[in-house]
């Protein structure tokens, strides 16, 4: 078998299905993770002190366990109360946890970075604290976090390859089975090396358009 | 003065920060249109005292009352409610940054008073106007300059329709040749009729407006009266001493 046609008819088609499982993985993950930990985040530096102590809690925990451990609880430890995920479901859960708590930290740093000016201003205009967070507060906050929060994109669409791990097979679990067979390590996961590059380059592109997009005067990047 | 009833009134407002007293049962009440000004050192309680009228910040003891009915603070949609009819001016404008200037003023009238958006941007509109700052509208805080902000902050206040106005040395922050168009901002408002208590260290400017001026030094009222009297023969030695200090250093005099 020439290695063209192995490349062509067997390599490729493989890990483009498992580069799009991959990406099945990411989008969810990325949004549930940014938009719990938005929700962790605030109730950290604004929650009342029941709340803030959980929020607590949640981010020692999902930060604190490895990866593989939660990921082998949600999908070999639920069963035993009674509760089946599907490998996918079980890996998205998963990772919109564990990145959430990583967002979160992200958001607090930029939360506590906004003048308490701010939150006067909107509470004596009459807006509730909710109000307040939720319109003024984040707003600002979420563009100075974004670098941060970026970078933790970035991490999850590498730290997807463990969905592997529960039978959730993307592109590294594609690859693995492709090599285990084929005995072509170098070459397979060379190709998948450049597609997580390729993957995570176009992440870093559109996370900085969206920088650019939502940048504001006075707040650009500054050269000295 | 006609109002039988005054349009607040507060009675021995207190603050304390650990064992510091901040303030020490401050009392006063303002009639409709009528002017107060704060004097006094720093750290005399002045921002403590606007901050504790507006409830920004809760007093330890003291209770006050608008238009009459007193302000139940331990219900949070009387709270809101009561921090929505009182409007306030910072020292430092305390603009929202991610918002330009229209949108500074239109936000709460959306949020908090619920208009629709095209209402409320025309309300913003008319009153970044009435500021002189209608060519400004799109621009962000970061654009505007100190004395541009502060004409802001203040339309943002005024588009809320409140029943009197805190203003916490809305003047401190700004540059000498900017301090001007604030004023006359202010000294507009007073002509309108609108009640309202400042704290300021342009105690020159101040009593051209004032009914009264109410000296506090370490959280409590010294001495309060007509601008004149307080300015120039003060009962208090230390209201004198005070007052020909900060006459002498901003180059006012009564």
């Amino acid at each position: 078998m020439g290695e063209w046609f192995y490349l062509e008819h067997e390599m490729l088609p493989a890990l483009l299905r498992g580069l799009w499982v991959s990406l099945g993985l990411i989008a969810p993950a990325a949004a549930a993770g940014l938009v719990l930990g938005i929700g962790v985040a605030s109730a950290r530096v604004y929650g009342a002190r029941p709340l803030r102590s959980l929020a607590s809690i949640y981010t020692v925990l999902f930060r604190g366990v490895p990866l593989v451990v939660q990921l082998f609880i949600w999908y070999f430890g639920l069963p035993h109360v009674g509760v089946y995920l599907s490998p996918y479901i079980a890996s998205v859960v998963a990772f919109s946890l564990c990145s959430a708590a990583y967002h979160s930290e992200y958001i607090r740093g930029a939360l506590l970075s906004i003048k308490r000016g701010q939150m006067q201003a909107a509470l004596a205009l009459g807006f509730t604290r909710f109000q307040g967070i939720r319109s003024i507060i984040l707003p600002q906050a979420l563009r100075r976090a974004l670098p941060g929060c970026g970078n933790e994109i970035i991490y999850l669409i590498k730290y997807s390859s463990l969905a592997y791990m529960v039978t959730c097979i993307e592109l590294t679990g594609e690859a693995k089975i492709l090599a285990s067979h084929s005995f072509k390590y170098t070459e397979v996961f060379l190709v998948v090396g450049v597609l997580y590059l390729a993957m995570v380059s176009i992440a870093g592109r559109v996370l900085g358009a969206v920088e650019a997009r939502l940048s504001l005067p006075g707040f650009e990047r500054h050269r000295l | 003065m006609t109002a039988a009833v005054p349009i607040l009134r507060a009675e021995g407002i207190s603050k304390n920060y650990g064992s510091k007293a901040i303030l020490k049962e401050v009392s006063l009440a303002l009639d409709r249109g009528e002017v107060k000004v704060l004097i006094g050192p720093s750290g005399a309680g002045k921002s403590t005292l606007l901050q504790c009228l507006n409830l920004l910040v809760m007093p330890d003891a003291g209770r006050i009352w608008l238009e009459g009915r007193e302000v139940d603070r331990s219900r949070r949609k009387g709270l809101y409610g009561y921090r929505r009819q009182v409007g306030m001016i910072f020292q430092d404008f305390n603009l929202f940054d991610h918002l330009n200037a229209l949108e500074n003023v239109r936000i709460a009238l959306v949020r908090v008073k619920k208009m629709d958006r095209d209402a409320a941007r025309e309300r913003a509109m008319n009153e970044l106007a009435k500021v002189g700052l209608q060519d400004h509208a799109d621009k962000y805080p970061a654009q505007l300059s100190g004395g541009q902000k502060q004409r802001v902050s203040i339309a943002r206040a005024l588009a809320m329709d409140p029943k009197i106005m805190l203003l916490d040395e809305p003047t401190s922050a700004l540059d000498p040749e900017l301090i001007g168009e604030v004023m006359i901002v202010i000294r507009d408002l007073v002509q309108a009729g609108m009640t309202m208590i400042m704290a300021t260290h342009q105690i020159g400017f101040a009593a051209t407006l004032a009914d009264e001026m109410i000296f506090m030094e370490d959280g409590a009222v010294i001495e309060a009266g007509p601008p004149a009297k307080l300015m120039t023969a003060a009962e208090c030695e230390r209201t004198r001493a005070f007052c020909s200090k900060i006459g002498e250093l901003y180059g006012e005099s009564a």
